[in-house]
């Protein structure tokens, strides 16, 4: 490991991390990893319905500080929850923010508890990136263009 | 090709906005008329990370809104004004004198303020100044996204949370 960042195996904690989305998006994605892997003590749901930017932030840093949550995830670049994140993170240095998360993403961060929070986020963002593909049958399957 | 919506919405710029309205609307730029966002860098960049690139975003204070007002109404592209309260767009509106209607997003729950809808808390204040936009002959409604139904003023000031 080259960050000077302690992992959080090395350091002896359950690394936790916010899910922060629109709706009950959230809520599934987190029960989505527990029903794959089996781990639900990493990830903790919020959602941002009926709630404006003040109480988001707030809802975030109580979610933070009750949780020991080092990482945000959020589904959105630019939604209201990942504004709230950006207000928290002036305040809250080394907290991790990684906006646009799927579930490729949250499963890669839960089974990469040897790196450090910072280098987990980093490699689960650039999971759930290359986990987006298109794809569409053969020519001769779909009949002739 | 005037503003298409007038909008009062806590958070701003957010997905409502940006792929709600967005989309269907086809919206070339966004501006924003808020006083303290107007003056902070941070909080223009802050708010930028959400808006697509082909999108334009204008930070204003109300006096500067007011003073370009006519400058976006005859933009030909389509385009949305945002306040986060009631207060700025009917300062807004008294500023421009040139609004027919505002649409209210979002305005969520905070100490003071009853909840009218889902999505609309207000004070006693906010509800004179709704009341005195309509007077001067503004039509505002609720709609927090296109597909929503549209609430009439008089409909927001007697509901009682439940709509």
């Amino acid at each position: 490991m080259t960050n000077s960042d302690p992992s959080d195996a090395e350091a002896g904690r359950a690394r936790r991390a916010i899910v922060a989305t629109h709706g009950d998006l959230a809520a599934a994605l987190v029960a989505a990893v527990a029903q794959i892997t089996g781990r639900a003590d990493v990830l903790v749901p919020f959602t941002n319905r009926n709630l404006g930017g003040e109480e988001i932030e707030r809802g975030l840093r109580d979610a933070v500080d009750a949780n020991g949550a080092q990482v945000l995830f959020t589904d959105m670049l630019g939604g209201s929850c990942a504004l709230g994140a950006r207000r928290l993170l002036r305040e809250r240095p080394d907290l991790v923010l990684v906006t646009g998360a799927n579930l490729s993403t949250l499963l890669d961060f839960v089974f990469n508890d040897d790196l450090s929070a910072r280098e987990a986020a980093a490699h689960a963002a650039e999971k759930g990136r290359a986990s987006i593909t298109v794809s569409a049958a053969p020519a001769e399957v779909r009949g002739a263009d | 090709m005037p503003i298409e919506l007038y909008r009062v919405d806590d958070r701003l710029i957010h997905g409502q906005v940006v792929v709600g309205w967005g989309r269907p609307l086809d919206l070339a730029f966004l501006v924003v008329v808020d006083d303290d966002v107007a003056s902070s860098e941070w909080e223009q960049e802050l708010y930028r990370m959400g808006v697509p690139p082909e999108m334009d975003v204008h930070f204003h204070t109300v006096a500067d809104a007011a003073r370009l007002h006519g400058t976006y109404q005859h933009d030909p592209r389509p385009g949305l004004l945002l306040t986060g309260d009631v207060g700025t767009m009917r300062r807004l509106v008294d500023a421009s004198g040139d609004v027919r209607t505002v649409n209210i997003g979002g305005i969520h729950h905070r100490a003071g303020r009853v909840q009218r809808l889902r999505y609309v808390f207000l004070t006693p204040v906010e509800e004179v100044e709704l009341r005195a936009l309509a007077a001067r002959g503004v039509t505002v409604t609720a709609q927090d996204v296109p597909s929503a139904r549209e609430v009439p003023l008089d409909d927001i000031l007697s509901a009682d949370g439940d709509a």
